[in-house]
């Protein structure tokens, strides 16, 4: 007899534990998966370890090169020397390095004020300046100062701030407007979706002409218009983005809803005298949340390169904030003389987008494994 | 009939990769087709019948894999390259399917379809395939073939789809037809028209046959030989008439008596009348709309009266689109419709949702497929309980759960069932789960809309017991709806027979059963008494 109960375990498993079985069966999802895990909690995270502020401005480095070793390079400690004590209007007799510590021996023509040291602190290679000696005349000194090794594993751009500490601050600007426009995308796109697809009929009619209209608006000039009315800001981003996308999610969910309208276990539910909101509730939503999670997926890559377009026109994020859209940007116009960056903004943003895909083809897979 | 053996399984297994590890779904089974025969591959759902020829055509989802032998004249097809594979596939052996609706390409002509094939294998230009083509109607025995070449499959009824996958597949002149369900999908009398047709063809053309089937009646009438499969396995093979005169297995003898019996007492005359329809109607708006002008109305139940007293159950037989589902659910007040309904004294034809939800704890349905009809994220006892929220708001948790236990219990299910999800279930238990949704609100009226239609024979049965049993103990009335009439006759003790959305005859069961009177009922009666009068020669 198949019609027996069969002796079983007391917990059922779910369809998506069954789907995150499958899930984890795909190598190229689970690796994108954690390697997106990596790049968020390093972009949270990362800034607060890099010695440098995304907004410092080293004047002494501007565009230099990307280097595993440190800063400065022999050679360019001379002409940092020689920038300072120039401040100081006063001449080099004599330099000489021992070990970490700078000595100079300068001569001027009137006597010495030793706050000109503080030249040399305000340089962006040395601190920790001292006036070790000064002749009885005042007018030479000897004054020291330790070279401030510093890294800049990314470089550094056309003002001199690091390219590593922007690029990691740039990631959590791109990665928070790609997951909060996705999330406002998707609330609006199901919410109204949902209810368009499930109360049918005229409702139904009206709300998705609502949608064709809104497609029709030309995107850009409709960002464009809100930058000039509310100014550029952060949360306007997300809000612009998220208002242009919802209407994808909207049509896919309508269509969602549509046909799990039609399924037996809303007809069911409805002879059993449930309400609307709980058949939307329990069994429309439910059953509608494959579909979502997989254009989500899909959708925060859209996102974020969105933002990324409209910082490329200028009408996104703010100087001294900054965007993997907005550092490509910059880096394009630099592509002859300093590559890096182009090539360090351009392969975070470029590798989280493929890890987003892969993710999504993967739950695409996992969720709906007939369609394969 | 029998000639020389062309295809012979040896040893055949055939495996399936999932997540829970290798599933085997044939475990080595050895059977053989000789030139002309009919051989009936019988077996309940799950039985590896349908898995056994679609691993012998290289067919098999892309998970599974086969190993064994499987010998056409000489060649072993597990073995054989794609291009010579196609050589045999297909032209030599073919299939059709049970979905007529899905195994044609809704974007292309009927004409285009057939020839294509014959194009392609035999090298015939368009004229000459055409002129193929139409033969192959006429061999079908479709109507109008010249009009039909150019018609799409949406244009034509199931039974005509049928017809032409059949011409389809004998467009290569083959030596095996293999039919995989071929006539589940289909209405009785087009069922037995379909069955008809591929015993003419047989004797016409000579090939050898393989029918996979659930359905006994079917393999009594055609088969020459049987093999009976069960979880994989062959348990019992042997001549048709032997077989079925002198069962050996017990599996088989299972089967064979797993046509539902007993007969349902009327109630008495002075039982209360609970749910009365009178002149209700139905209409559908087809098409229609701002720019496509005004609707097609098609009336889907067309003044039809219904009485059902306490404890009674009304079987309501006919074929699909002659409205009886309408109807049922017309009668729940889930569709709008015309016309009065009383429920115990109540006046529900003006009643709206918000009147009509306290009542619809008495009222309940359930629904034909145990696959539909259960949402797929919740587990079985959130299904069970959801009516419980409804109407009766104010139980604990606790309590709900003591209820859903008590449900389980008497549809006959594992209380342990509950924490668990509807697609862990076979088809029978699924049903039973549905069945405990309705019965945990103690409803005085259920309709039933072909609660076992898409259930084996044997799960048929138990389920059928089960609904009498619930009846009896809890003195419900039933409205049945089903096609199928060995189980209307055991269920219900007044019948209404519907065509087009009107009733065509009604009375007590044995009347309509024992001496019908309009034409379209004896049609329907003889379709299926043909099929008892088999069995009773057994």
């Amino acid at each position: 007899m198949t019609d027996t109960a069969i002796a079983a375990p007391v917990v059922g498993r779910s369809l998506w534990a069954d789907a995150w079985a499958r899930l984890k069966a795909n190598k190229a999802a689970m690796f994108s998966l954690f390697y997106l895990i990596a790049m968020s909690v390093v972009c949270i995270v990362g800034p607060y370890f890099v010695p440098h502020q995304y907004t410092t401005i080293y004047a002494d480095y501007v565009r230099t090169p990307p280097s595993l070793s440190s800063y400065p390079k022999p050679e360019m400690i001379e002409t940092a020397m020689n920038d300072a004590v120039r401040r100081m209007r006063v001449d080099v007799k004599e330099w000489r390095q021992e070990g970490e510590r700078v000595f100079i021996t300068v001569t001027s023509a009137k006597p010495l004020d030793e706050r000109n040291i503080r030249y040399l602190d305000r340089s962006d290679t040395f601190d920790n300046a001292k006036l070790d000696s000064t002749s009885a005349d005042g007018l030479t000194a000897v004054m020291s100062a330790s070279i401030k090794q510093q890294y800049f594993l990314f470089g550094t751009d056309n003002t001199g701030r690091d390219l590593l500490s922007r690029t990691l601050m740039a990631g959590r600007i791109s990665l928070a407007i790609g997951l909060l426009a996705g999330v406002v995308a998707v609330v609006i796109g199901v919410v109204y979706g949902a209810t368009a697809g499930f109360m049918g009929g005229k409702t139904d009619e009206v709300m998705m002409r609502i949608v064709d209209v809104l497609y029709s608006l030309p995107f850009i000039f409709f960002v464009i218009m809100l930058v000039v009315f509310f100014g550029r800001n952060f949360v306007l981003m997300f809000l612009a983005v998220g208002a242009v996308l919802w209407l994808d999610m909207a049509r896919i969910v309508r269509g969602q809803a549509l046909s799990i309208r039609r399924q037996e276990y809303v007809q069911a539910a409805e002879a059993l005298g449930v309400r609307s909101r709980g058949i939307v509730l329990r069994h429309v939503i439910p059953n509608l949340l494959g579909p979502v999670v997989i254009y989500m997926t899909l959708l925060v890559p859209q996102v974020i390169i969105l933002e990324s377009f409209l910082s490329f026109l200028g009408l996104g994020v703010q100087e001294p904030m900054t965007s993997w859209g907005v550092l490509i940007s910059a880096g394009a116009k630099n592509i002859g003389t300093a590559n890096w960056l182009l090539l360090f903004p351009a392969f975070f943003l470029v590798s989280t987008l493929f890890a987003l895909n892969f993710i999504g083809d993967g739950l695409r897979d996992a969720l709906d494994p007939k369609d394969r | 009939m029998a000639g020389e053996t062309i295809l012979s399984v040896n040893d055949l297994r055939v495996r399936f990769r999932t997540l829970d590890g290798a599933v085997e779904a044939v475990k080595g089974i050895n059977l053989h087709i000789d030139a002309g025969e009919t051989v009936a591959v019988v077996g309940e759902s799950g039985s590896g019948k349908s898995q056994t020829m679609m691993a012998a055509m290289s067919l098999l989802a892309s998970n599974g894999e086969a190993t064994g032998v499987v010998d056409y004249r000489g060649k072993n097809l597990l073995t054989l390259g794609k291009s010579e594979l196609n050589k045999v596939r297909g032209v030599k052996i073919s299939m059709i399917f049970q979905e007529p609706m899905t195994s044609l390409d809704p974007l292309y002509t009927i004409g285009n379809q057939l020839m294509e094939p014959i194009r392609r294998h035999r090298g015939l230009d368009a004229k000459a395939a055409r002129v193929e083509a139409l033969r192959l109607l006429e061999l079908v025995k479709i109507p109008d073939p010249e009009r039909r070449l150019k018609s799409y499959p949406h244009e034509m009824s199931g039974g005509q789809r049928q017809r032409v996958m059949i011409a389809m597949a004998l467009a290569n002149d083959p030596d095996i037809l293999i039919a995989d369900e071929p006539t589940t999908a289909l209405d009785v009398t087009i069922q037995a028209q379909i069955l008809m047709l591929l015993a003419e063809l047989q004797r016409k053309l000579g090939m050898a046959i393989v029918f996979i089937t659930h359905d006994l009646g079917i393999v009594r009438r055609f088969a020459d030989r049987v093999y009976v499969m069960r979880s994989g396995e062959v348990v019992e093979e042997g001549k048709a008439d032997e077989l079925f005169a002198n069962p050996q297995h017990d599996y088989t003898k299972m089967l064979l008596a797993a046509e539902p019996t007993g007969r349902k007492a009327a109630p008495p005359d002075n039982a209360p009348i609970l749910l009365e329809g009178r002149n209700v109607e139905v209409e559908f708006k087809i098409g229609g709309g701002f720019l496509a002008g005004p609707p097609m109305l098609l009336k889907a139940v067309d003044h039809i009266s219904v009485m059902l007293k306490r404890n009674q159950t009304i079987g309501i037989v006919g074929e699909s689109g002659s409205g009886k589902s309408t109807l049922g659910r017309a009668l729940l007040r889930l569709l709008p419709s015309e016309g009065s309904i009383r429920f115990g004294g109540q006046d529900l034809s003006k009643a709206d949702k918000s009147t009509m939800r306290p009542l619809r704890r008495e009222l309940q349905l359930v629904f034909q497929d145990p696959f539909g009809s259960l949402s797929p994220r919740m587990t079985v006892g959130q299904i069970i309980t959801e009516g419980l929220l409804v109407h009766e708001p104010s139980l604990s948790g606790k309590q709900r759960d003591a209820r859903a236990v008590e449900a389980l219990l008497e549809v006959g299910l594992d209380p342990a069932a509950r924490n668990r999800y509807p697609h862990e279930f076979s088809g029978g238990q699924r049903q039973r789960i549905a069945i405990a949704r309705a019965m945990i609100l103690k409803p005085k009226v259920v309709v039933l809309d072909e609660p076992t239609s898409a259930l084996d024979r044997s799960v048929q049965k138990q389920i059928v017991e089960l609904l009498r049993k619930l009846q009896a103990d809890h003195d419900l009335s039933y409205l049945f709806i089903s096609h199928d009439l060995a189980v209307v006759r055991a269920m219900s003790d007044y019948i209404i027979v519907m065509k087009q959305g009107k009733i065509v005859e009604e009375g007590p069961t044995e009347e309509i059963f024992g001496d019908p009177r309009e034409a379209y009922t004896k049609t329907l009666m003889a379709a299926a008494i043909d099929e008892t009068k088999f069995r009773q020669s057994a």
